[in-house]
């Protein structure tokens, strides 16, 4: 049988899955951790610092979701507060001042909803992060390796690359709050999945990533040796281009231009989607 | 695909693809009832009076035409990019007949009306989100008008001054919807980059990813007075945090108070504001 698209959204929330953290620690050596945004307060939502990749200093940011209840809790489900996204920002203008190359994880159901990060700005948070991210001139990659969510997941995917691990998921509402306003019924939340071509291959068909990274042995240290040897080669390349940010505007410039229609859904994958809703007689 | 349609149950004005006629009634002698202060007024002295109500203030929406008629100098609104029209890029359920309906609500094609103009003899590009369009929701289209009329901007070194009503992205066109948040957000930052003014009208409702890209962007931030401005709708603040919110929660009000606006002008006054912002930013000689 083959995996839908809210399989893979079930599998992107998994708890099992490496975080955030798995990754600093398995992809870099020598990571130190610098925390807080210098107006508010420090985020545990997002981790963030200077590691070496392969040897190179490097600045880090992830966001965390934590494995056990305990960490979970404590890290606010992986949903930043504005804090978290000025902490980012302020580790990645640093970065830029020291000439330090930018890489994201991203893993997040969406920015945190809650009185208190209205009160402080959650969408002059996100706002700036996605003008600041345009203007960066050293190179940034972003991975996803969980949950895209939405805007709180583009305020750290303003990048020069954008991979997607092969089960993670990138939309712009969560396949519930679709189906639940546009339905009124979330039970439709595997049709809003398909829908919303939210997958790792819908995106890049889509010309919103560039890599499916693929997760046969994901967390295996085979897993993390391939992704730190691909980061290291990806960042030796953007090295070479002359003016970063005129090609990141011009990577988000192209994309749902209305002139340059995009590529068509792929044939078989709409003829299974079809297949799936006549099961269950929606046809 | 197709066969969806008879699932559905709109919850709300913007599922239905807006409101289905003109809120504004046609004829002089009809009355208009004030959502705040229950009254009922003649239409046309609420009109006269900016779409204001004449008790308490209380700020009706407007439509994208409407605003532009109240803030541009007569005759100097020139409309650009008004063949940029979204598509069913995603081929979603429902969509199709949605944007007919929103197209037919609004006698727009698309939630943004761009175009050049002056305000107080100042030339600048306007831009007006219609809430009857899907309640001015962010798709390719108007993603794409929005960094067209910046570029332009640009290239003409002309201010910008943005009107936003928008329940956020559309998701009817999924990520392509999201990208657009970063797309106008890199437009808005060239032509900050150039020394160019932006000036942002936050007008009822603003929220969602516009006001997590380029509502909020602006180098001056106007609300009017009472809209609703936030990122995630009250609803949801309210079931996540399971709170009672506070008075004022994501009005302009509230947004002034926490830091986020610069100043609330009432309509009436907007017009005379953008006109002297727009002359102060007119070439600084520091």
């Amino acid at each position: 049988m083959s995996t839908t698209a809210y399989d893979r959204v079930r599998i992107a929330r998994s708890e099992k899955r490496p975080t955030g953290l798995d990754y600093i620690r398995n992809l870099f050596t020598g990571f130190y951790e610098m925390h807080g945004d210098r107006h508010f307060a420090d985020d545990p939502a997002v981790v963030g610092g200077i590691a070496l990749l392969q040897g190179r200093p490097v600045t880090v940011i992830a966001i965390e979701k934590g494995h056990t209840v305990q960490e979970r809790t404590m890290r606010n489900f992986g949903a930043p507060n504005p804090e978290g996204y000025r902490k980012a920002l302020r580790l990645m203008r640093q970065a830029e001042k020291f000439g330090r190359p930018v890489l994201c994880f991203v893993d997040t159901s969406g920015a945190f909803c809650g009185v208190g990060a209205e009160e402080r700005g959650q969408g002059e948070a996100i706002a700036h992060n996605l003008t600041e991210m345009m203007g960066l001139r050293v190179p940034v990659i972003s991975v996803l390796i969980g949950e895209g969510g939405s805007g709180g997941a583009l305020a750290l995917a303003v990048s020069d690359r954008v991979w997607m691990l092969e089960n993670a998921v990138y939309s712009v509402i969560s396949p519930e709050g679709c189906a639940s306003i546009l339905w009124k019924d979330a039970a439709q939340a595997e049709v809003a999945a398909e829908s919303l071509r939210l997958t790792a291959a819908d995106a890049l068909s889509l010309g919103v990533i560039e890599e499916i990274i693929p997760e046969d042995d994901l967390g295996a240290p085979a897993f993390y040796g391939r992704l730190s040897a691909k980061l290291a080669s990806e960042l030796e390349c953007l090295a070479a281009v002359p003016d970063l940010p005129e090609q990141r505007y011009a990577r988000f410039r192209r994309i749902g231009c209305p002139s340059a229609a995009p590529a068509a859904k792929p044939a078989r994958a709409r003829a299974a989607g079809r297949a799936k809703r006549e099961e269950k007689g929606q046809v | 695909m197709a066969g969806l349609h008879f699932l559905y149950k709109p919850e709300n004005q913007l599922e239905e693809g807006g409101r289905k006629s003109a809120p504004l009634p046609q004829d002089a002698g009809e009355e208009r009832t004030c959502p705040n202060c229950h009254g009922s007024f003649p239409a046309e002295a609420v009109r006269a009076n900016g779409e204001v109500c004449t008790v308490c203030g209380y700020h009706f929406r407007l439509g994208a035409r409407a605003r532009i008629a109240l803030t541009a100098d007569e005759g100097s609104f020139q409309e650009l990019f008004s063949d940029t029209v979204g598509s069913d890029p995603l081929s979603f359920p429902g969509y199709g007949k949605k944007l007919e309906k929103a197209r037919a609500a609004s006698g727009e094609r698309e939630a943004v009306l761009c175009g050049a103009a002056s305000v107080g003899g100042h030339p600048c590009c306007l831009f007006a989100m219609d809430s009857l369009f899907m309640m001015g929701s962010m798709g390719t289209a108007v993603g794409e008008k929005i960094t067209l009329l910046f570029e332009y901007a640009l290239e003409h070194r002309l201010p910008v001054v943005g009107f936003t009503v928008s329940g956020g992205a559309r998701m009817q066109e999924g990520l392509l919807s999201l990208m657009q948040m970063a797309k106008t957000s890199g437009a808005v930052r060239r032509h900050s980059d150039a020394g160019l003014f932006y000036l942002t009208v936050l007008t009822d409702p603003t929220t969602g990813g516009v006001t997590a890209s380029f509502a909020m962007e602006g180098d001056v931030i106007l609300a009017e007075p009472g809209a609703t401005v936030g990122f995630a709708g009250a609803r949801v603040v309210e079931q996540t945090t399971g709170r009672a919110l506070p008075k004022d929660f994501q009005k302009s009000e509230f947004i002034l108070e926490h830091g986020f606006a610069d100043a609330i002008v009432p309509r009436g006054d907007l017009r005379r504001t953008i006109s002297d912002l727009l002359q102060y930013h007119s070439g600084g000689n520091a």
